[in-house]
């Protein structure tokens, strides 16, 4: 296993275990899933549909519980949560990036990015400066007041990235980031993402496009809920293709 | 509550959902004014069959006198007396609060009642202008007998029906002419009917101050009239008249020397079955806008349900983006509900201002026969606009509360 023993652990899993209770069967998708994270790094998660990548990222995010197996998250064990201080990890610990964006359609982009500082109990003058600064850092900042449906989908899936870097958590976690992207934007988003890793962020992506997973640093490939392969890659810079 | 960043946030959703809002809104305020609408009809209703049957609902009152059938100091039984003015100013004056209208009566029976060629055999009541209201007499032309009639003794008479038919041939009017009550020449000033009977419009009514000075009566009378005042209820009703009736029996045992066991020298009347019908109607009334109103209401909380539940589907994916960025369950449901609660206040007030409004220039100008002035009970109307409130409130906990306790994964998926 690749470790860089300056670094701290952030993301340790072991024998993980998920099932699906689907009526009277049940379908087992994560089969004991064992592999650590150095705070850092960029990894990318791949495997075919069905595979059970996003089961393992909302597990990792805490959207979603394992059935077994040990979780910890910069040392913290993460089990057993009630829901008062899984909302407060989820807060302060992850950002979470979806292919769907997720954006609160009614909020403007400045608010939606806003909107994790609200529920850390931030005033609203420091939370507002704290989310223009993100939205600037995604080259939004003439965008604030747009509202969802008026931006493109590369814009959303940007003012998303900004709203999960904004309560600067420890993690942040991709499922597909650039699934509804054309490759163009599909690049700029990236370019976007190997900024913040740059910067020391620890990034998860879950994703099935070769050209997407080799712009991390590491790829993990899934199949029938057992990684079956794991390791670095030589990382290709997104601006190269541009 | 008092937490101004829920409260900009409350603001900001309600302001960017407007339609929502609007519609939540409207059914809450919609439904608070047809209530109050509907509270007021019933209670315009009341009045007017209040109004309508008010003639049933005093108690009315009547007392003669008989001989005496007990011997009391020195006195023997079968000794006859009479009641006088005196009398009726006493119980005028004792009994002021209770007494609706009040009159004496001096009876003259069987005079002979002429006009022109025409002449009859009629009974000739002596009366106060108070008595018209007791015998629910009403007037076909002309006036009733007033105090000034009372006062100067004026030989003047209000005919029954029945008398001017039989007085006055071909449709003469009587008003103004003078008919002669025992050869003693008398003007008239009213015709009146009574729904009573043909009986009671076989009879003319003069006076009472001058039937007694002009039949040769002196201060003495025959019966005394009364009504009292209508009660909220018909125990109110039966207790005052108790009251009233053992304060008049008291009072003339003791003025005309009869034995207090002496149960046969005062006679007294009264009409409490006919009061018992009209308070149980207006019970009927008042037990049916109850029910009503109840229904109402209930049709409301649904309603409010109904709503809240729309609207947490609605969010459902919205709840889950929430959670998934950190928020508390409970900031969910505190969201939810502090957004219901403020919505359905401010659309309940607006729908009780607009209906109060409405009842306030309507109500006036509303007169039928069985609606009169109809107007709501302010306390009644408020305590409605909180009960919804709290069934909105109530209403979205269960949904808001479910929702903020499903796993964020699946409030994700909700499409
Ligand atoms: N809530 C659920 N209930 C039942 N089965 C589920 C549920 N979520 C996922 N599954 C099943 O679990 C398996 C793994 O699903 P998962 O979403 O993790 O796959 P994936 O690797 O992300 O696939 P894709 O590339 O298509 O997104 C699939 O067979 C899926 O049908
Ligand atoms: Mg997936």
């Amino acid at each position: 296993m690749p470790h860089n023993l300056n670094l701290s652990i952030m993301i340790e899993i072991k024998d993980l275990h998920k099932s699906y209770q689907m009526g009277s069967n049940s379908l087992h998708v994560l089969k004991g899933i064992n592999f650590n994270v150095n705070e850092g790094e960029l990894v990318s998660i791949m495997g075919s549909s069905g595979s059970g990548k996003s089961t393992l990222l909302n597990i990792l995010g805490m959207l979603d519980e394992a059935d077994s197996g040990s979780y910890f998250l910069d040392n913290i064990p993460i089990k057993n949560l009630n829901e008062k201080i899984a909302a407060r990890y989820r807060n302060k610990f992850l950002g979470f990036i979806f292919q769907s964006f997720n954006l609160i359609n009614y909020k403007n982009a400045l608010d939606n990015v806003a909107m994790p500082l609200y529920y850390q109990g931030i005033k609203r003058k420091e939370r507002t400066d704290k989310a223009l600064h993100y939205l600037e850092k995604v080259g939004l900042a003439d965008w604030a007041t747009h509202l969802p449906n008026e931006l493109s989908g590369g814009q959303k899936q940007r003012v998303a990235i900004a709203r999960a870097l904004a309560s600067e958590p420890k993690v942040l976690l991709a499922d597909e980031p650039t699934g509804a992207l054309d490759t163009k934007t599909s690049y700029e988003v990236m370019d976007l993402i190997q900024g913040i890793n740059d910067e020391g962020k620890t990034i998860l992506i879950v994703t099935h496009e070769e050209d997407i997973a080799h712009m991390t640093k590491r790829i993990v490939n899934l199949k029938d809920g057992l990684i079956i392969d794991d390791g670095i890659v030589e990382q290709v810079r997104a601006n190269s293709y541009v | 509550m008092f937490n101004i960043e829920r409260w900009q946030e409350i603001f900001e959703t309600i302001r960017k959902n407007k339609l929502r809002t609007f519609l939540t809104g409207l059914s809450v305020a919609s439904g608070i004014f047809i209530l109050v609408i509907l509270l007021g009809v019933g209670q315009g209703m009341q009045n007017g069959i209040a109004e309508e049957f008010e003639g049933d609902a005093s108690n009315s009152i009547w007392v003669w006198t008989r001989p005496t059938s007990v011997e009391y100091k020195g006195m023997n039984p079968g000794r006859f007396f009479s009641m006088t003015n005196e009398d009726f100013d006493f119980i005028h004056k004792t009994n002021e609060d209770v007494i609706e209208y009040e009159s004496s009566r001096v009876r003259i029976w069987n005079a002979t009642i002429s006009y022109k060629k025409e002449s009859g055999s009629y009974r000739i009541e002596g009366v106060f202008p108070g008595f018209q209201f007791i015998e629910n007499q009403s007037m076909v032309s002309g006036r009733f007998i007033n105090q000034n009639d009372i006062d100067e003794k004026g030989k003047i008479v209000t005919l029954g029906r029945k008398v001017k038919e039989a007085l006055f041939k071909n449709g003469e009017d009587p008003i103004g002419k003078y008919v002669k009550l025992n050869d003693i020449p008398f003007k008239v000033v009213g015709v009146y009917t009574d729904k009573g009977g043909e009986r009671e419009e076989e009879q003319v009514s003069i006076p009472s101050t001058t039937a007694q000075q002009v039949f040769n009566r002196g201060q003495n009378i025959n019966n005394l009239s009364y009504t009292l005042k209508p009660e909220k209820d018909f125990e109110t009703a039966v207790a005052k008249s108790e009251e009233f009736v053992a304060s008049i029996t008291r009072y003339l045992k003791n003025k005309h020397v009869i034995a207090p066991t002496d149960d046969r020298a005062i006679g007294i009347g009264n009409s409490l079955e006919q009061a018992k019908r009209f308070y149980s109607l207006i019970f009927m009334i008042k037990a049916f806008f109850w029910w009503v109103g109840v229904c109402t209401i209930i049709a409301g909380v649904v309603g409010v349900s109904n709503i809240m539940l729309i609207i947490v589907k609605e969010r459902t994916k919205e709840i889950g983006i929430r959670k998934a960025i950190g928020a508390l369950p409970s900031s969910i449901i505190g969201m939810i509900l502090h957004e219901a609660i403020f919505v359905t206040a401010i659309a309940g007030f607006t729908g009780l201002i607009f209906g109060l409004i409405l009842l306030e220039i309507v109500g006036p100008m509303v007169k039928t026969d069985f609606i009169s002035n109809p107007s709501v009970n302010f306390n009644i109307a408020i305590t409605t606009v909180f009960i919804l409130i709290i069934a909105g409130a109530l209403a979205g906990f269960f949904p808001a509360w479910r929702a903020a306790k499903i796993k964020p994964i699946v409030a994700l998926r909700d499409e």
